[in-house]
């Protein structure tokens, strides 16, 4: 049987051509890469927790024990709740752009300063 | 370290997917390592947050500023959804939440190819060491693939559902079954059944005890996930359930034997013309988030064969996301199409317009006998999000379906 290269094979492009949303397709691909980078550091910040709580429990890690382990609901919780701080420290300036739009036309510091020097 | 401020107890109840290791594992579900699991957990709360954090604030871009800015440019307002889909895709706060939802499903089929081409061979090998020789697998490499499916890959998935690496590949249902846990934020539940389990608790209470189906044909089956629900809560039927893609009817086979349901036969055909079945064959004819995927030309021929094979007194039911009618919003239809242009489900637009009562109603079925119902994924609430409970929306997505259908007349 033909082995299958994973590491080519994995990030194919599916069939169809590709929309692009922002108005460089630049800015957009570096979104792309600056995604895939923050899934890794969830990733590596969920492996670290998994290791520190093996370690607090039994006292040693193996990689067979990292593969297994299995968070308890609260230890999920705990993690899930982790994941989600972390979303949104880096998705912040989206947050903030949306509650733009809720305070609607505001002063500049800029304003503020030429109106307080008036 | 277990006294890390997450654990603090002021700190807001979790509200959100659970993790990944909560999923059911079949025998043929493909070994996950612990970074995998993460990088499914993350995406998962990636699309939770894209849904609950970013979608609203296009709502709130569309009240504010598109909107207005539309009104005052055109001296009217949107005459249809299209309008509002081209407007809104000016608007930055649509725009980023468009790239990072896009990013997120490209990441999602990269991550879950990931896992399933990494042990392609040993997933392969036991897939076809369960189905070699088993009658209940019938392949017709002669079978022409739709224009709908072999045109583009649907929702962004390589290879779609056909495609075979090499021979005997399953890696692509594979990649399917494994990560629709990131896209759905856990709402299908343990086996991704949940919407199968809806429809089997649905016709259970609706159809009464004494309908016992003899025979049950699914169409689209997929890799089956829908109808193994449906098999298990009528374990004395007979299944057929059919599908163009041959790797998902392979999975399909040896997944459902290692869950122990034995009574669902998976057959390879074009749905649109299933002349391999008799007329009046059927007791109960059933599809799962199948429509969107057909197209004007077959969706009639579908449902024409539905009435031929149908045994009198039976059902058809289709379950699907709600149709776009005056009831809903042009916004709501807009956000609802953004699936079918940027997620590759290119038919999804135009099927949720169809008027499925007057096609239903043209195929035979006559409009008294038509079914209107809706129905949310069954899931276990103590570890599983439940769409019934969950006032966000997540247009298109979220695990709460519309029931058409129609009962033959007797």
């Amino acid at each position: 049987m033909t082995k299958l290269d994973p590491l080519l094979l994995a990030g194919a492009k599916s069939k169809g051509k590709r929309p692009w949303f922002l108005e460089s397709p630049d800015t957009e691909r570096l979104l792309n890469i600056t995604m895939a980078l923050a899934q890794e550091v969830g990733v590596m910040r969920e492996r670290m927790d998994t290791i520190e709580r093996l370690l607090a429990r039994d006292g040693k890690v193996s990689p067979a024990a990292i593969d297994g382990f299995e968070p308890t609901k609260s230890e999920a919780d705990a993690r899930g709740l982790w994941m989600q701080e972390f979303i949104s420290r880096i998705l912040r300036v989206v947050q903030q752009d949306r509650e733009a739009i809720a305070a609607g036309d505001e002063l500049s510091s800029e304003d503020v300063a030429n109106e307080l020097a008036s | 370290m277990p006294d890390t401020p997450h654990n603090a107890p002021d700190l807001p109840a979790y509200d959100g997917p659970p993790d990944y290791r909560v999923v059911g594992r079949h025998g043929v579900y493909p070994e996950t390592s612990h970074d995998e699991i993460a990088r499914f957990n993350f995406l998962a709360q990636m699309n939770r947050h894209l849904s609950t954090q970013v979608m609203p604030g296009v709502g709130e871009a569309f009240e504010q500023r598109v909107a207005p800015a539309f009104q005052k440019s055109h001296d009217r307002t949107f005459k249809d959804r299209h309008e509002i889909r081209q407007a809104l895709t000016k608007d930055p706060m649509w725009q980023w939440w468009s790239a990072m939802r896009r990013s997120t499903m490209e990441s999602r089929q990269q991550a879950g190819r990931w896992v399933t081409l990494r042990q392609a061979e040993a997933l392969n090998a036991k897939v076809g060491e369960l189905t070699k020789g088993d009658k209940r697998l019938k392949l017709n490499p002669n079978m022409k693939l739709p224009r709908g499916v072999e045109a583009i890959d649907h929702h962004c998935m390589p290879g779609s559902y056909h495609t075979e690496l090499v021979p005997g590949d399953v890696t692509g249902p594979a990649n399917y079954d494994a990560g629709i846990f990131a896209t759905t934020g856990g709402m299908l539940g343990r086996y991704n059944d949940g919407g199968g389990v809806a429809v089997a608790e649905w016709v259970k209470r609706n159809m009464g005890p004494d309908f016992k189906p003899k025979r049950i044909l699914d169409i689209g089956c997929g890799m089956g996930h829908n109808v193994l629900p449906i098999a298990a809560a009528f374990p004395d039927a007979e299944i057929i359930a059919v599908d163009v893609g041959a790797p998902m009817l392979r999975y399909g086979l040896a997944r459902a034997k290692t869950m122990g349901i034995e009574n669902v036969t998976f057959v390879q055909d074009d749905v649109s013309d299933l002349k391999q079945f008799e007329a009046e064959s059927f007791d109960w004819i059933q599809s799962t988030m199948f429509l969107h995927e057909t197209s004007y030309k077959t969706m009639p021929k579908i449902f024409a064969e539905t009435q031929r094979l149908l045994k009198p007194g039976g059902i058809v039911l289709h379950v699907e996301q709600p149709q776009y009618d005056d009831k809903m919003s042009l916004y709501e239809q807009a956000m609802r199409d953004w699936d079918a242009f940027y997620n590759n489900e290119p038919f999804w637009t135009k099927m949720h317009e169809v008027d499925v009562d007057a096609w239903l109603a043209d195929s035979g079925f006559g409009a008294n006998a038509l079914i209107h119902d809706g129905v949310t994924a069954v899931i276990d609430k103590n570890v599983f999000p439940d769409a019934a409970d969950d006032e966000s929306e997540d247009f298109g997505r979220k695990a709460a379906w519309h029931v058409v259908g129609a009962k033959k007349v007797a």
